[in-house]
This record gives C-alpha cells, sequence and structure tokens, in this order.
C-alpha cells in the first residue's frame, strides 16, 4: 500500500450530535497510525461557525476532512452539505456523510448536492469501529486530500 | 460491510492501454462482480454517459475511475460536465491521474470530484490501489442507487 507521506497532523472536523457515536470516532481514531487532531462541530450551526472561522473560532484552522451526520438539531446536515459545497474557501474539503439512514432519498440527495462519499453507521460496536478505520485508511492513506490554502 | 446483490457497473476513462489492463486484472480479483466498460479518451466517455454516438442503449455506471490527462477532451472537462449535470453528477467520480500537483488537487476537488488518488508507478503498488478503491467504494460506501437505469 502506497501510504501518503502525511507530515502533519490531519484535522478532522466530525459534525455529530449523538455523544455516544462522537466518543467511539474518537477511540477509533486514537488508535490510528496517523496523527489525528480532531474537532467537534454538535450541530450543524455550530459546524459552519467553526468552518467560517468565526468568534470564539477564529483561531481554527480548516480541516482537511469532515464527517457529517445528517439529522442533527437547530441546523441539519443537508444544509451544511449545501453550504459547504457553494462556498469557495470550503467546497474543496471532502466531505463524508457518516449517518443512520439508509434511505435512497438521502443517498441520492447527498450525492446531488456533491457529497464526496455516503456511508451509512452500523448499530454494532465492533461494525462502527470498522467503519471509522476504513474511513480513516482510505481518506488519510490511500486518496491525496487538498492542502488547505488558507493554511 | 454489505456485499451489493449486483454486478457493479464501473466507467474507467483512461487512455493508457496498461492501465487499463492492470485495472481490469486488479478489478478480476475481486469478490464482488464488476461491470467494467473503458472509455479512451473525454469526448468518448461523455458520449457513454449521455447515451450519445453508439451507446444509445447503456445503462449510468455506479463509479467512475477519470484519469485528468487525456487527448480530445481532458479529465478536467469531463468531471466539469458530469459535476454540472443533473442526469450525471450524482455519479461519485473518482479522480485517477500520474499528476500530485497541488494545484490538480485542489481544482479537481472544486469541481466536486469525489475524491483524487495518485497512480503509483510502481505495478504492485498500482494493484493496491485499484483494490483499495474497490474495497472502500464497493463495501464501505452506499453508492447512489442507478437512477439512471
Amino acid at each position: 500500500m502506497s501510504h501518503n507521506q502525511l507530515v502533519h497532523a490531519v484535522d478532522i472536523l466530525l459534525v455529530e450530535d449523538n455523544p455516544g457515536d462522537v466518543r467511539l470516532t474518537r477511540e477509533a481514531m486514537k488508535e490510528a497510525r496517523i496523527a489525528i487532531n480532531l474537532n467537534v462541530a454538535n450541530d450543524g450551526l455550530e459546524a459552519m461557525k467553526m468552518l467560517r472561522q468565526e468568534a470564539p473560532y477564529d483561531s481554527l484552522s480548516l480541516p482537511d476532512l469532515i464527517l457529517l451526520d445528517l439529522n442533527m438539531p437547530k441546523m441539519d446536515g443537508r444544509e451544511v452539505l449545501r453550504l459547504i459545497k457553494s462556498d469557495d474557501q470550503l467546497k474543496h474539503i471532502p466531505v463524508v456523510i457518516l449517518t443512520t439512514s439508509a434511505a435512497e432519498a438521502d443517498i441520492a440527495q447527498a450525492y446531488g448536492m456533491h457529497a464526496n462519499c455516503y456511508i451509512t453507521k452500523p448499530v454494532e460496536l465492533d461494525e462502527f469501529m470498522e467503519i471509522v478505520k476504513s474511513i480513516e485508511g482510505f481518506w488519510l492513506t490511500v486518496v491525496k486530500l487538498p492542502k488547505n490554502p488558507s493554511q | 460491510m454489505k456485499y451489493p446483490a449486483n454486478a457493479v457497473d464501473i466507467l474507467l476513462v483512461e487512455d493508457n492501454p496498461g492501465d487499463v489492463r492492470l485495472t481490469e486484472e486488479a478489478l478480476k480479483e475481486s469478490r464482488i462482480a464488476v461491470n467494467m466498460r473503458v472509455a479512451r479518451d473525454g469526448i468518448e466517455a461523455l458520449e457513454m454517459l449521455r447515451g450519445e454516438g453508439g451507446y444509445a442503449d447503456q445503462s449510468l455506471p455506479d463509479l467512475i475511475l477519470l484519469d485528468l490527462n487525456m487527448p480530445r477532451m481532458d479529465g478536467r472537462e469531463v468531471l466539469r460536465q458530469i459535476k454540472s449535470d443533473d442526469r450525471l453528477k450524482h455519479i461519485p467520480v473518482v479522480v485517477l491521474t500520474t499528476s500530485e500537483a497541488e494545484k490538480d488537487i485542489i481544482q479537481a476537488y472544486g469541481l466536486h470530484a469525489n475524491c483524487y488518488i495518485t497512480k503509483p508507478v510502481e505495478l504492485e503498488e498500482f494493484m493496491e490501489i485499484i483494490k483499495s478503491i474497490e474495497g472502500f467504494w464497493l463495501t464501505v460506501v452506499k453508492l447512489p442507487d442507478g437512477l439512471g437505469k
């Protein structure tokens, strides 16, 4: 396998309102061979403030990868996806949809709105951890991520 | 991880016959049934995707593997046209190219490439990369359910 030489830690923004899923994602990523800085937004509004570097997030750098839940309070993932992919400062950042929904309508809509990929969260714990590791293995070692122009 | 019940249709857009052959061989070893079609340049790819030319009865692919540097119409233009076409834009496009230029990477993501992967020169690594793409996109990811089928 040709692993990219990632010299710096990879910044991941997890947009997720379920504290259990946040904790499991964090644990799965701790076992990674790659240094990961994981920031968490608990809803869509907070995610957009972080991505637009609005106070109190004005010193936060843009993430290299976004993991986005669809169903969240305040602003849901569909609206966050639409805003990211129509913003010239943000649209290059890969967005992985990670949701419990397996509805065809959600899948088609997300790809139509330029989600980079769509993954359904398994309910079973071991499978959930495997999925997070698959995302990490593919997106952080196989794929070339864009370098953020702002960094 | 679930395996798709039906064969997965992949369109490979690639002008290099060596890379086409290696991709075919790597996919043959797959546990998933894959139907791979090949377009040799961007114009042929768009004809296949739009059912033009001699391709009237073809269904849309589930996944597109797209080279960037090709004769007649390059991959950037193909990507731009796919991602601005309401009939095609839901199909995931994996850019697979020898270019490691930052400019190409950021431009491809800005044009809504689903992911960008550089082709390794070394044979074993190339085969591994194709298997990684297959493993991730065909077993981990939910692909859209062939809207054009």
